[in-house]
């Protein structure tokens, strides 16, 4: 056809002097590979590494990365995982055996990556010689046919083409080109940045997955629950659970230690968000090491507390009521903040009270009390229904059920702190055998049948769940992420481009000029820039004003050129400037 | 209630009044782009078609450059040599439309009309964003109403700007208000939220940069997508007309006073090429928000997951514009693939997934 065929007339030319504008592979089609295993090896790894296959893997990643934001991920959400085991039948353990609970870490979602960064290297490796070496070079010569280029002019002059190829170094080399003079043309290249920026980017890009790997590997990350006016110091016992990568020791735990003095929540109390949280604060007193200065210090949701590696986060946080029991003997047998579990916005909170030792019943046996706990920081009324009203502490009720016994903590199992094994326990009863159970208010005492005690609601701490996490490489994959943004801003707003500058007596004695520009992309900076260098060559070598014979004609091309597809022009400028 | 409480409601109404008054402002540049179009077809341009037609099998000589010198009578002004441009070679070498009045002078005057009354909705609309974040004292991204609005606020903005560069972009229009007005009407019925504050884990400094910027890519990416689907068309219709078809009159009539396939798919490739790197910030700030909010950089969030897949998908589209075989159509697939990806982010992972990233109110 018409127009793609004169196109492709023209590309071997254009090839020529564009192909080291690039370091991107040469595509090769799928040749079948000569046999043998060097020779099937060569051919894969051409393959693995063309800009083909580094597509299809990208696309292939961008698949592969949807499922796991579809399916409840273990890593995420253990519970939704396991309620969807529950639900699915079939589809659970198929999901199952595929991996699609843990995509992230599933075989074939890092074979793909693996594959992708693997591709990268053979990528970028060759790709810099390469670069390095046009570095080194030279910018290739003018074409034999500059009119053939994106971007051209020429005009007539008297000046000697010497003169006109000087003036011509001089003002491309002002504009930072780099250039030289290659036979009977100035050769010139700028926008180098661009092939660095872009191999940049693709380094950076390794940067950041190593340093992602080696944090994964070596990061710990452990949750505490502290109530007001206790302390942690950071080792490997004080966490209520804790977990790290592959290759961490306990050893690489950061040395330190805060008590939390206080902490403060507010909520909006009125409009449509009423309870929505407005404020979360934990005040501390830290040390680092074994007997630094103490220093306090806020922890808020979005500041934590950063120590070396360690980042101390502020994650959740509920209320203590503080409890006092005496025993039969009216002796106190258990003196302390009791934290409960949230369960709503609200902060209804429940748990558990355990006395396992020291406790005597009203006839002086020893026994074992476990005492059930619901908690209300805003009790609505007698007609409300039993949750909480308000997050903050307006009228705090503490519902507590009793129990004696057995509390089988010893039992071999590991039990939470914050549920009775009811297994081995008995409710106490009063005279008309209805369980016991009753609401204080702060202050208040409820007595326990039979001489069996008093438990007492002295008043509510708050308490605070702190997230200790320690990731190296951190600093590591920030340096990568900035390093590829630039590369990349580099890589896209640098245009690589030549211009050629030929000055040639022609056959009248008059030095025909002829400017060419080529740019890796179409673009319309190239023709202006060619333009304003023009005029800036143009005034030292202005156009002979005597015989002009055809002033359509150009010497390198045909006369048939055609008539109703007048190419765009535009004007040089610039050399006023 | 307290005082600057109620000045806070006035201010809430205020902006909701605005925000109307310039779906209003909209709607009257919609029907003046409407205006532009139907009266721009009474003009019978064929320039794609002369273009790719003419030669008549003859292999056409690609734009040879004709002229070089002039000098100016016989007196001694000397013009300035002239630079010649041609298209790439392989390109096929068309001419722009010359946009959608065609040429015609009444439908040229309801353009001009269209545009000053997309200016006049754009100042009205970008007060309305403004008092919306006076009344919450914040930055007006809290919730999908305030991200719907400040979007289409950006959007025409950037339209707004490229026509001030005099770039050739009037084309943009008519589908940018079109989706403007489907944008804003969504956020009015379905997504509005009364105004309010935020929950602690949005209180940083980074949800300013994060928030803004990934508002501002998704509206700069959403009108490198108009242009690749405007490229799309337009690329099909050449390629019929060159092949010796005759497209219906109606699609002539449109397509012929469009940009050039070349010049639509360069406009939407330097768009989205422009931002992409913006976009690769965007991530790397939500990341370091996460890092201070949840503890952990990244954890595969559903809305972390969707930005890196769009993140991916764009890579894609810029490798597959390096990569033989893939220029063009293919490429340009693989652009809007990227974009509803982008938009899969926003609405379907605000509705339907849940995760981490939750609002106060949707
Ligand atoms: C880890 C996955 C990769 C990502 C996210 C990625 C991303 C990108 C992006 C965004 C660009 C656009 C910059 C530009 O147009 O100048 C680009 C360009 C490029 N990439 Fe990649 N890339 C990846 C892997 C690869 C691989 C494996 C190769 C080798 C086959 C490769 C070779 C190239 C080349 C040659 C360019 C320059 C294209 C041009 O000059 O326009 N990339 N890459």
């Amino acid at each position: 056809m018409t127009t793609t065929d004169s196109g492709k007339r023209d590309d071997s030319d254009l090839d020529v002097v564009g192909s080291r504008l690039s370091t991107a592979p040469q595509e090769d089609t799928l040749n079948v590979p000569q046999l043998g295993v060097i020779g099937w090896a060569r051919w894969f790894w051409r393959q693995l590494t063309s800009m083909r296959v580094a597509l299809l893997l990208l696309f292939l990643l961008s698949l592969a990365a949807i499922p796991g934001s579809l399916i409840p991920q273990s890593g995420q959400d253990e519970t939704r995982v396991a309620d969807f085991m529950d639900r699915h039948d079939t589809l659970g353990p198929l999901y199952e055996k595929l991996g699609l609970f843990h995509v992230y870490s599933s075989v074939w979602f890092s074979a793909i990556y693996i594959l992708l960064f693997i591709s990268l290297i053979g990528c970028i490796v060759p790709r810099t010689w390469q670069f390095v070496g046009q570095l080194r070079g030279r910018p290739p010569g003018a074409p034999k046919r500059l009119t053939r280029m994106p971007a051209y002019a020429t005009w007539r002059t008297e000046a000697t083409p010497e003169q006109v190829r000087e003036v011509a170094l001089k003002a491309l080399k002002r504009r930072r080109f780099r250039a030289h003079v290659a036979g009977d043309a100035v050769a010139a290249e700028k926008g180098y940045l661009r092939e660095a920026g872009n191999l940049a980017f693709h380094l950076a890009l390794i940067v950041m997955l190593v340093a992602f790997a080696w944090g994964q590997l070596y990061k710990s990350e452990g949750n505490k629950l502290i109530v007001e006016g206790d302390g942690f110091a950071n080792t490997l016992t004080q966490y209520d659970d804790f977990k790290s990568g592959n290759l961490f020791t306990a050893d690489d735990l950061n040395p330190f230690s805060f008590d939390l003095k206080n902490f403060r929540a507010t909520y909006e109390a009125t409009g449509p968000n009423r309870g929505t949280p407005r404020v979360f604060e934990a005040t501390v007193d830290y040390a680092v090491g074994a007997d630094g200065a103490e220093k306090t210090t806020r922890i808020e949701v979005n500041k934590p507390l950063e120590i070396d590696d360690s980042k101390v986060y502020l994650v959740s946080h509920g209320y203590a009521p503080v409890i006092t029991i005496k025993d039969g003997r009216g002796k106190v047998v258990y003196e302390d903040a009791v934290p409960l579990l949230p369960l709503d916005a609200n902060v209804t909170s429940t748990g558990a009270i355990k006395v396992m030792d020291g406790y005597r019943d009203g006839k002086g046996k020893w026994d074992q009390l476990g005492i059930q706990a619901f908690f209300l920081p805003t009790y609505g009324g007698k007609d409300s229904a039993v949750v909480s009203q308000f997050p903050a502490l307006l009228n705090p009720r503490l519902n507590l059920t009793p129990y004696h016994g057995d509390l089988r903590v010893n039992a071999g199992l590991p039990q939470s702190v914050y549920q009775l094994d009811k297994s081995k326990l008995k409710a106490f009863r009063d005279d008309k055998g209805a369980q016991v159970r009753e609401n204080l208010e702060i202050g208040e005492s409820m007595t326990l049948p039979n001489g069996a005690g008093t438990i007492t609601f002295n008043g509510v701490k708050e308490w605070a769940g702190f997230q200790v996490t320690q990731q190296p490489g951190s600093g590591w994959a920030l340096a990568g992420a900035i390093a590829a943004i630039l590369g990349l801003a580099g890589s896209l707003f640098i245009q690589r481009r030549r211009v050629w500058v030929r000055a040639v007596a022609g056959p009248d004695g008059v030095t025909v000029v002829e400017m060419a520009g080529l740019g890796r992309s179409e673009s319309a900076k190239v023709p202006e820039e060619l333009g304003a260098l023009a005029g800036v060559i143009h005034d030292e070598a202005p156009t002979a004003t005597d015989h002009d014979p055809d002033p359509d004609r150009d010497p390198e091309t045909d006369p048939d050129s055609d008539s109703d597809s007048e190419p765009p022009v535009v004007t040089a400028e610039g050399a006023e400037k | 209630m307290t005082l600057a409480a109620a000045t806070n409601e006035n201010l809430a109404n205020i902006s909701n009044t605005l925000i109307y008054s310039a779906m209003a402002v909209y709607t009257l540049a919609f029907f003046a782009y409407i205006a532009e179009w139907l009266f721009g077809s009474r003009s019978k341009v064929g320039r794609t078609a002369a273009a790719l037609t003419a030669q008549d099998g003859a292999a056409k000589k690609p734009a040879a450059p004709a002229v070089t010198v002039k000098s100016a009578g016989g007196t001694s002004v000397l013009e300035r040599p002239k630079v010649v441009v041609r298209a790439a070679a392989g390109a096929r070498d068309v001419p722009d439309g010359p946009g959608a009045h065609g040429g015609d002078e009444q439908g040229d005057l309801y353009g001009r009309i269209a545009v000053s009354l997309t200016v006049l909705a754009w100042a009205v609309e970008a007060a309305g964003v403004l008092a919306r974040a006076l009344s919450v004292q914040r930055a007006p991204w809290g919730n999908m109403y305030e991200f719907n609005i400040t979007f289409s606020t950006v959007a025409v903005g950037v339209y707004l700007v490229l026509l001030a560069l005099k770039k050739n972009v009037r084309w943009l229009g008519l589908p940018l208000i079109t989706t403007v007005l489907l944008d804003l009407g969504l956020a009015v019925t379905v997504l509005y939220t009364a105004s309010d504050q935020l929950v602690p884990a949005l209180h940083s400094y980074w949800l300013y940069i994060h928030v803004s910027t990934a508002i501002f890519c998704g509206a700069v990416f959403y009108v490198g997508a108009v242009g690749t689907i405007l490229y799309l068309f337009k690329d099909s219709y050449e390629s019929k007309v060159a092949s010796g078809g005759r497209p219906g009159r109606f699609a002539t009539s449109v397509m012929e006073r469009l940009p050039a396939s070349a010049s639509l798919d360069k406009f939407s490739y330097r768009v989205n090429a422009a931002v992409f790197p913006l976009w690769t910030f965007t991530i790397i700030a939500g990341a370091i928000w996460a890092g201070d909010a949840w503890g952990r950089y990244w954890g595969w969030d559903p809305k972390e997951t969707w930005s890196f897949i769009t993140w991916v998908a764009y890579a894609c589209y810029l490798h597959a514009r390096a990569t033989a075989g893939w220029k063009g159509r293919k490429a340009a697939y693989i652009a809007l693939v990227a974009f509803a990806c982008w938009l899969f982010n926003y609405y379907g992972v605000n509705i339907f997934v849940s995760g981490k990233h939750s609002y106060a109110g949707v």
